[in-house]
């Protein structure tokens, strides 16, 4: 099971002065159960393409199928199987403040589940286990306005709202912009547990390629609508130059290890996170 | 070297009497020196973006005073003297410009201030070059990136020929490529033009570029001092939840594993020097 | 993609329309509108459907756009030709059930839809060579004088100029919150007007409350940057009427003296 795109491009305002081509000719797949991480910086494609994988925009070229049902289908058949599939993926976009609008935390994460055409109770469950399952108490916060949240619970309130759909695949888009460190630590422990401990599939789009070496398994980077990269961290950031023209540079540890190798250290430059680096440091240091 | 803000015991209350009371700032003194580029740190809620309103008068003081090249910020005739001495880069790079065209939204400090149109033409011009903007000049804002944004905005601030730029969090809502922008922006100018910077951020990479970092926690000053002498207390920074620079933290493991290097590295260079004297064959 | 909508019909260009001080436009354009209503004869119309035809073809505009903007008010055009058709008396040529369709009544047809058309065309031309902004500057500087009588004039233009900085951003937010709540099962495209009115509220709640903080932060920052209203404030673009104005200027008196020419004393 897997989201798939096949030859997919995308081009914006088409047929009048302001056409642009965000996507060209994009060949992908996400596994099911996996944690990708997309990169690339702003322009590159990365919201158009994480869109697509949501089923918000369609293709203007080639089609993308979630678990085998092409999403942009229009026979009558298969109009309702395409409707199936998209809710199998669920998208938080970058800031809660565009997805919060009801009065009370649970009236908004229930807005989901009440769009399916769920039962009260079902809601009721639903919301629940949304809220548990991002770490919002429900005593605490159910009767809460959103709008009065801290930037970290409000994003909570919104993945929850997500999560309240029950998808699959889970996609957040840049999910610590605006935190501090620690709200961002705490943002991303809790998506890995999501991910762990609850079996969703994440595709996180980051900027901090320190973020993406912690915590991703694969990632793809972005460059002027194409995938110019797909493998696991450790491989990407070895490809120092194709990181380089797509705008994006190793994790600081990473680069660290490359200037200690550049002053004649002897010691391997494979670490991408902090931990890593620092055995790495240590295992060479006490040789 | 001259003093161009001090704060003197300043506290803030937000609905100071009210039910809803909420102290913010508390007993916070502060010397600003003309032409020094001062970084406050802190986390979500310390109250440093509030700290910040204070410096151009767009909050006044609840208790103590701020004052900016001797005017009490508490004088309400003087507010315009001082806010066309001390200019304010916001958070989000949207809410910020108010004209349609680049130009015309640098312009805009200097028609309120009723300079004669000549000298706003030639001090726009100068502004944009200062900033590198001076090919956009007629994009409309949608049009440029975050980066391109905020650095327009810092030439509005430049056009009023402020001596002092507050930047509240300036990077916050930018991609690494605006981050690199905005922060070489700043540093040049500071370095070329003498500006005074406050530069609020939670960014602890940025803050080690500055002269002078202070720390707020729970609205009182935490720490103060250059940044190696902030950045090396890597417990102190842990404790309040913030970053520690990535060679001070790995320094800090490496001691703890009994590796013997000098306390107080605060860059990689530093570190891959240290390391290459311990005695590690090459 | 809804941010790329740009604002009004503006096309930009260098043109000698696009080069006019705006307020010398908006004042020929109220010029013009007169004299099409003066119209009342073939050469009169001719003389003004000419002149209408240069400007356009002068302004670079393609003329796919200029007639487009006909096109919302192509039904009102035709009705109107169509009322004028069968209501005027004279010289029958053509009879439709009770319809009666004479030579006047056609002759006034074609010429109320002329107006109609030469309104139409005349107007966008402003539009299509002034670029918005431009236009709310000239807007401030013809109603100035009215401050006198306590007309807000930089007022309005300010708010003019603010609305347009922000619609496109708006446009943009808009977008965004419609994919946020697409993605939670809102529909926007099916059932009754009122079930549809009823899905936008998760779409306009959030972009209200974005407008609102947007405003807020944008008075923070004009007043940073020592906003105090029009008084004393000086502007760093004066609009300049020159030479090319000067020359519209004249142009259109000849325009006028033998349009009047032509009405008046050729019957």
């Amino acid at each position: 099971m897997s989201i798939r795109l096949e030859d997919v491009s995308y081009t914006y305002m088409r047929g009048t002065p302001f056409e642009k081509t965000a996507l060209q000719h994009v060949s992908l797949s996400i596994e099911e159960g996996s944690f990708v991480a997309i990169a690339g910086h702003t322009g590159s494609g990365k919201s158009t393409l994480v869109q697509h994988l949501a089923g918000l925009i369609a293709p203007t070229g080639g089609r993308v199928l979630v678990d085998d049902v092409d999403l942009s289908d229009t026979s009558r058949a298969g109009k309702a199987a395409a409707k199936e599939a998209r809710r199998k993926v669920g998208m938080v976009f970058q800031y809660p403040e565009h997805q919060l609008f009801e009065e009370t935390v649970e009236a908004d994460i229930a807005f989901g589940p009440r769009n399916l055409g769920c039962s009260e109770k079902e809601i009721a469950e639903r919301v629940h286990a949304a809220m548990e399952l991002v770490g919002l108490d429900y005593d605490t916060y159910h009767a809460q306005p959103p709008f009065q949240m801290s930037g970290g619970q409000k994003r909570r309130a919104a993945i929850a709202g997500v999560l309240a759909m029950k998808p699959k695949y889970l996609i957040l888009d840049e999910p610590t912009a605006g935190l501090d460190p620690a709200g961002r630590e705490k943002m991303l422990k809790e998506i890995r547990a999501l991910h762990k401990k609850h079996g969703f599939t994440i595709v996180l789009v980051s900027h901090s390629m320190e973020d993406i070496a912690r915590f991703a398994e694969r990632m793809l980077v972005l460059r002027k609508g194409t995938c110019v990269l797909d493998d696991a961290p450790s491989n990407v950031f070895r490809q120092t130059e194709l990181l380089e023209q797509s705008g994006l540079r190793p994790p600081q540890v990473t680069r660290f290890l490359q200037m200690l190798r550049r002053k004649g250290l002897e010691v391997p430059v494979d670490a991408i996170t902090f931990e890593e680096g620092l055995k790495a440091i240590l295992k060479a240091v006490q040789q | 070297m001259e003093e161009l803000i001090r704060l003197e015991d300043l506290s803030y209350t937000y609905h100071a009497g009210q039910e809803n009371e909420r102290p913010v700032l508390k007993h916070v003194d502060l010397s600003i020196r003309r032409g020094e580029f001062l970084a406050v740190l802190g986390a979500n809620g310390s109250g440093k973006s509030t700290l910040a309103k204070h410096l151009n008068a767009i909050l006044i003081p609840t208790g103590g005073r701020c004052i900016v090249h001797g005017i009490d910020t508490r004088a309400t005739e003087e507010l315009w003297r001082i806010r066309q001495q001390v200019g304010m880069v916001f958070q989000n790079p949207d809410n910020q410009m108010v004209a349609a065209v680049v130009e015309d939204d640098v312009a805009f400090g200097p028609e309120n201030l009723g300079i004669p149109p000549d000298e706003i033409r030639s001090r726009v011009d100068a502004a944009l070059r200062a900033v590198g903007m001076e090919d956009y000049r007629d994009f409309a804002p949608h049009r440029l990136s975050g980066g391109q944004k905020q650095r327009v905005a810092i030439a509005g601030a430049l056009a009023m020929e402020t001596d002092c730029i507050v930047f509240d969090e300036p990077t916050a809502m930018l991609d690494p490529r605006g981050h690199e922008e905005v922060m070489a922006t700043v540093k040049q100018l500071h370095r070329e033009r003498g500006i005074t910077v406050v530069y609020i951020t939670h960014f602890m990479e940025e803050a080690a570029e500055a002269e002078r970092v202070i720390v707020l926690e729970k609205g009182s000053i935490a720490l103060q001092g250059t940044p190696r002498e902030v950045f090396t207390q890597v417990e102190q920074l842990k404790r309040m939840k913030l970053d520690v620079p990535m060679a001070a933290e790995m320094v800090y493991r490496l001691r703890q594993k009994g590796v013997k290097l000098p306390k107080d590295v605060l860059t990689e260079e530093e570190l891959a020097e240290a390391l290459c004297q311990s005695g590690w064959k090459m | 993609m809804l941010q790329d909508i740009t604002l009004g019909q503006f096309f930009p260009g260098t043109s000698f329309l696009h080069r006019m001080d705006p307020r010398v436009k908006i004042g020929l354009l109220f010029l013009l509108i007169v004299l099409v209503f003066l119209c009342n004869t073939a050469p009169t119309y001719g003389l003004l459907g000419a002149f209408t035809l240069f400007l356009m073809l002068r302004s670079h505009v393609p003329m796919r756009m200029m007639l487009k903007s006909l096109r919302p008010l192509v039904w009102i055009i035709l009705f109107t030709f169509l009322i004028h058709l069968c209501s005027h008396p004279g010289e029958l040529i053509a009879q439709l059930g009770p319809f009666e369709i004479t030579k006047e009544g056609l002759q006034q047809g074609i010429f109320i839809s002329l107006r109609l058309v030469f309104l139409i065309l005349l107007s966008s031309l402003l539009t299509f060579t002034t670029s918005p902004l431009k236009l709310t500057d000239a807007m401030e500087r013809i109603l100035s004088p009215g401050k006198k009588i306590g007309l807000p004039a930089h007022e309005l233009a300010m708010m003019m100029t603010i609305a347009l900085r922000f619609v496109p951003t708006l446009i943009e937010e808009t977008d965004k919150i419609m994919k946020a709540q697409a993605a939670r099962g809102s529909d926007f495209a099916s059932g009754n007007i009122l079930q549809r009115l009823k899905g936008f509220v998760p779409v306009l709640v959030p972009l209200f409350l974005s407008a609102f903080r947007r405003a807020d932060e944008l008075a923070m920052a004009m007043e940073a940057r020592c906003y105090h209203g029009g008084e004393g404030r000086t502007q760093m673009k004066s609009l300049k009427a020159g030479r090319l104005d000067y020359m519209a200027c004249s142009s259109m008196a000849v325009l006028t003296g033998l349009l009047l020419y032509l009405r008046f004393s050729m019957q």
